[in-house]
């Protein structure tokens, strides 16, 4: 297991243990995270389970594939933080990741 | 001018549940025509995911959401369904003879004994961006698709996006148009290599603008619109345009289906289990856009109820035919349908 914290866009933290190799979309999903709509069910085709990767998180999270990025362009208010949760795996190494729901799916 | 096709089954929605229903109401000689809002089969196994493997349909350990519409276009292709794209179904109304009759957008009208309401998880429409009071604007300076290129003559045009719509349409509306500008978020597009140089060669000769950033306010009154607020890499500047055409791709909405007084369970038809018959006799909904107890949005229950709401429609369309149930492994009647040599 391992430790995921999502701030839902009213402040409120949802800590979570989350299975390793389960998205995070799929734990937001999973724990009722309000603002986490993913429309597609994680198929990388909708763009409604955006998130922020807190600003000390980014870097071990890593950037998105093209086709990602490329869904990215349907999201609202995308910033370099940018990301779907959908193609986040959990792993041991993402312990204590921070993400930010933004304030709407577009 | 307006057309009316009369038919025994109308089925609202060409998806993967849909197109199996015209099979199994066809081995019982039921005519159906299908109406979808996309402009090919499939629903959104050929809109969302036409790449992406599935591997809970019975005996296909993995099939794409493509295949698996080309196959299901495949087994119904004896019963020649008439296919209606692009229309959107707007309404529904039960006549004196019984009959329904539905309306689509497009002005036609169906009449048919029996309804299947296979619409998924409703119908596809442009995304509306989140940007405040965008509402107060569409359809005298925002729009989400060209219908009328006559409305974009002498105007200051604003397109958003980084697809092929996107692209095409700062392309086929530069001519016209007073001025063109492009606001994508960033440098890269998803649209044909093509269309991306055609655009840079028009920006490089001033033809039109291309701005890398995104819109977060709408300025005007009364729905005229007078300009928008673009925050780019080098913070935020006001752009003018009385036209702006977002292209953020496609969202489901339930859309009219709501409004036919069907009983609705949060925006899903409730049905019964035995014929998935909604609480207006005639009118069926099968596949994700139903409720019950138990309901499982899988594919699979989707084709289980297709047949079982063709038990029931056929008794509606022939009340009098005595049918026997058969299977299509023996019965030489039913392959014959098939068209089995």
């Amino acid at each position: 297991m391992t430790k995921l914290t999502i701030v839902a866009h009213d402040g409120v933290n949802f800590d979570i243990d989350a299975e390793d190799g389960s998205t995070v979309m799929e734990n937001a999903v999973r724990n009722s995270v309000p603002g986490i709509e993913a429309e597609c069910g994680g198929a990388c085709a909708c763009a409604t389970c955006h998130v922020y990767i807190d600003d000390a998180w980014t870097e071990k999270v890593g950037s998105p594939q093209v086709m990602e990025e490329d869904m990215l362009d349907f999201a609202y208010d995308v910033r370099p933080t940018s990301r779907l949760s959908c193609q986040i795996k959990v792993t041991p190494e993402l312990d204590g990741l921070i993400v930010h729901v933004p304030e709407r799916q577009a | 001018m307006a057309s009316l096709i009369e038919t025994d089954i109308v089925i609202i929605g060409a998806g993967p549940v849909g197109l199996f229903a015209v099979f199994e109401l066809g081995l019982y000689d039921l005519e159906c025509h299908l109406i979808d809002i996309l402009d090919r089969s499939g629903g959104q196994c050929t809109e969302l995911y036409p790449e992406k493997p599935i591997y809970d349909i019975p005996a296909w350990p993995k099939i794409s959401g493509q295949e698996l519409t080309e196959k299901l276009l495949e087994q119904i292709k004896p019963f020649s369904p008439g296919f209606h794209f692009n229309r959107m179904v707007t309404g529904l109304e039960k006549l004196d003879d019984g009959r329904f009759e539905v309306t689509t957008d497009e002005g036609e009208k169906f009449r048919a004994k029996v309804i299947v309401v296979a619409a998924g998880g409703g119908s596809f429409q442009p995304k509306r961006p989140p940007i405040p009071g965008i509402e107060a604007f569409e359809g005298k300076g925002v729009f989400y698709s060209v219908r009328r290129i006559e409305d974009f003559r002498g105007q200051d045009v604003l397109i958003v996006g980084g697809g092929d719509s996107a692209l095409d349409w700062t392309l086929n509306l530069q001519p016209v148009a007073a001025s063109v500008t492009l606001v994508h978020r960033r440098a890269e597009f998803r649209a044909a290599d093509d269309s991306v140089n055609k655009m840079l060669a028009l920006r490089e000769a001033g033809a039109v603008n291309f701005e890398i950033g995104q819109i977060t306010a709408l300025q005007g009154e009364d729905g005229a619109l007078q300009g928008a607020t673009l925050k780019g890499p080098e913070g935020e500047r006001d752009i003018a345009c009385t036209r702006m055409l977002p292209f953020f791709g496609l969202t489901m909405k339930l859309g009219p289906i709501a409004d036919w007084g069907l009983n609705l369970n949060e925006n899903l038809i409730a049905v019964d289990t035995e014929k998935f018959e909604t609480s207006e006799p005639g009118i069926f909904a099968i596949g994700d856009i139903n409720w019950y107890p138990g309901k499982l949005k899988l594919i699979l229950s989707g084709f289980h109820e297709a047949a079982l709401m063709a038990q029931a429609a056929r008794k509606i369309v022939n009340p009098d035919k005595r049918v026997v149930f058969q299977y299509t492994t023996s019965s030489t009647s039913l392959q014959k349908k098939l068209g089995v040599k």
